[in-house]
């Protein structure tokens, strides 16, 4: 895919720097930044590799490892962990067979720890991809799990 | 009994905020005209006349900040900039995610009104990556307020030049701190800058910028419509007007309630948020989010003002209320709150980075031996104390807040 019209619509100005970063990722199939993307951002805002690298590592939403298709993002922070118990990490774990912060080997969920998203009010909460799922129980992640897994056959 | 009263949250759920159409029936943008034949000084003098104090944590006085932004250089073809602060991360917090899901347009109303007043011609409104929804809602919203003529060059013919873009966050909690924020907004690292200089003297890229809360820029145009008068006479002498509290935890009715400054926390639980979940007891709120502070059941009757939870050892910060019934343990909610601090230290200063980390092994000692847990709460104080003594950045000088008021209310049930 060509970067340049991809992100046409920013001027090379350094505090596009996360927007753009941002749109690069969100068209990865592996919702990852690679290499040629940092330098490509590099370039294109006429900065060195390693201030993009430095930029891309610092915040949590950016990969610069590959990522399953589906970002789920388990929220922990005060208001969630309160009305669920840890229980509801370990569940996702054992559905998928994998640690927090790991990816399935069919790459089609990723599994991050998430700070307050925002939605206390529903708590337990987590995010897949853009979409919010509010007051989760056990079966409740079973469920909207194993819907994304129907969706998308393993080939 | 008290009732929801609004200024921020007056046309949430009134409108499709995907309509400009249906918001400029309801009345919308016409605060916009009347400012735009104030004088800017005026407009400035109303903000202060008025008392507004801002939303976004710490309650400083709105229009003093206009002022000393507007002041900061004399000729007004300085380069100076509008900054909103949508970063909402403060765990507990969701009020700016609903106005600007809700009601965007009040929020781009409030902001040219602000860049009007100390002559900004450019603004930006960084917006939380995680916030997907509002991020939608805010791009469509430009869009059509720019179509309208509400923004872009010469806005309503009064010559006035206003551009307005938004920007992304990427998850970090600390860049929500204003000066933080700066430095993300410019592309870098979300390491924090040292104060002073003040962004209204040297914000971003180094320009006299304002920097505000969502919530605060929405009571702008309320102000212009209703005057000084009006507004004080909601709330309290010291806070006047609404703040929107976000309740969550151990209620019947968790969610979000704009009412005036001054309620007390017993009749936002029972009158708004339906009361205690189960017929249970109070225990505790934690006021504020993670930076914020514990209360238990003597803070119950004291109004929720800025000054008047200070005398208590309170904090109102972001409004985020926490509710905690009988059944839950402080403990366990103190652990959650300095684990996210652990998280949240950006590790640039000694005292912040190895303290986060020193307050979760105090815990973890704490919780494996439960006879310690009382013991615990003054070495946890003294670790916080350090921390706010000696920490570069105003999330290293945080903890303290939950800890003193742990020490304070809860030392006999930690
Ligand atoms: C660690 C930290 C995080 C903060 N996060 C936010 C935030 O998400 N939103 C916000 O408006 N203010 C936040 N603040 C407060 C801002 O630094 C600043 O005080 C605020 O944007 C000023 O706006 P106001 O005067 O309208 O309240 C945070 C402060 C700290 C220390
Ligand atoms: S106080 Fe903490 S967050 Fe602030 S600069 Fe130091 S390490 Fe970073
Ligand atoms: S604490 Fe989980 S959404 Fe706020």
């Amino acid at each position: 895919m060509d970067k340049s019209a991809l992100i046409s619509d920013f001027e090379p100005a350094k505090d596009n720097m996360l927007n753009i970063l941002h749109r690069l990722q969100n068209k990865n199939p592996n919702n990852y930044l690679t290499t040629e993307d940092l330098k490509f951002v590099a370039e294109y805002l006429n900065t060195t590799y390693s201030s993009v690298y430095g930029v891309a590592e610092y915040y949590s939403m950016f990969s610069l490892k590959p990522r399953g298709k589906n970002i789920i993002r388990l929220c922990k922070s005060p208001v969630c962990n309160m009305i669920s118990g840890k229980s509801l990490i370990e569940v996702i774990e054992n559905v998928l067979d994998i640690k927090m912060g790991g990816t399935t080997s069919d790459m089609l969920f990723t599994l991050e720890p998430s700070e307050c998203l925002g939605h206390c009010a529903l708590a337990p909460v987590m995010m897949i991809n853009d979409k919010m799922f509010t007051n989760l129980t056990e079966d409740k992640i079973k469920e909207i799990l194993e819907k994304i897994r129907n969706n998308n056959p393993t080939q | 009994m008290i009732k929801e009263q609004k200024i921020a949250l007056i046309n949430a759920g009134k409108y499709n905020p995907e309509s400009i159409a249906e918001y400029l029936k309801l009345g919308g943008y016409q605060n916009i005209e009347k400012a735009l034949q104030k004088n800017p000084a005026d407009i400035i003098e109303l903000m202060i006349e008025a008392k507004l104090r801002g939303r976004g944590g710490a309650g400083f006085p709105t229009g003093l900040k206009e002022k000393f932004t507007n002041e900061a250089v004399c000729e007004r073809c300085v380069q100076k900039y509008l900054v909103c602060n949508a970063d909402e991360g403060e765990p507990g917090t969701f009020k700016d995610r609903i106005i600007m899901e809700q009601d965007p347009h009040v929020l781009i109303e409030g902001l040219i009104i602000a860049a009007f007043a100390i002559g900004a011609t450019k603004g930006y409104i960084y917006v939380r990556g995680e916030y997907t929804k509002s991020i939608h809602m805010l791009r469509v919203a430009l869009q059509q307020a720019k179509e309208k003529g509400f923004l872009g060059k010469n806005i309503l013919n009064s010559g006035f030049d206003f551009e307005l873009e938004i920007k992304l966050g990427a998850g970090s909690y600390l860049c929500g701190e204003e000066l933080t924020l700066l430095e993300s907004l410019e592309g870098k690292r979300g390491y924090p800058r040292i104060k002073p200089p003040f962004p209204a003297e040297k914000g971003l890229f180094g320009k006299p910028t304002l920097i505000n809360n969502v919530e605060t820029f929405t009571h702008l145009p309320y102000i212009i419509e209703h005057g000084a008068e009006h507004y004080k006479s909601m709330g309290t002498e010291k806070s006047p007007g609404t703040k929107i509290f976000t309740i969550s935890g151990d209620v019947n009715k968790p969610g979000y309630y704009e009412t005036i400054m001054g309620v007390t926390l017993r009749s936002l639980i029972n009158d708004l948020a339906g009361g205690i979940k189960g017929h249970k007891k109070f225990k505790a709120a934690l006021l504020g989010g993670a930076a914020g502070t514990f209360v238990d059941e003597t803070v119950l009757d004291t109004p929720m003002g800025f000054d008047s939870l200070k005398e208590k050892g309170a904090v109102l910060g972001s409004g985020a209320i926490i509710v905690m019934s009988e059944e839950r343990s402080v403990f366990d909610m103190a652990y959650s709150i300095l684990a996210f601090f652990k998280h949240e230290s950006c590790g640039k200063c000694v005292p912040c980075r190895v303290g986060t980390a020193q307050l979760m092994i105090l815990m973890d000692k704490a919780k494996e031996n439960s006879s310690k847990k009382s013991q615990i709460l003054d070495h946890l104080l003294y670790e916080a104390d350090y921390m706010a003594k000696n920490s570069l950045c105003p999330l290293g000088q945080s903890p303290i807040l939950p800890i003193k008021s742990l020490k304070q209310y809860f030392q006999h049930q930690f």
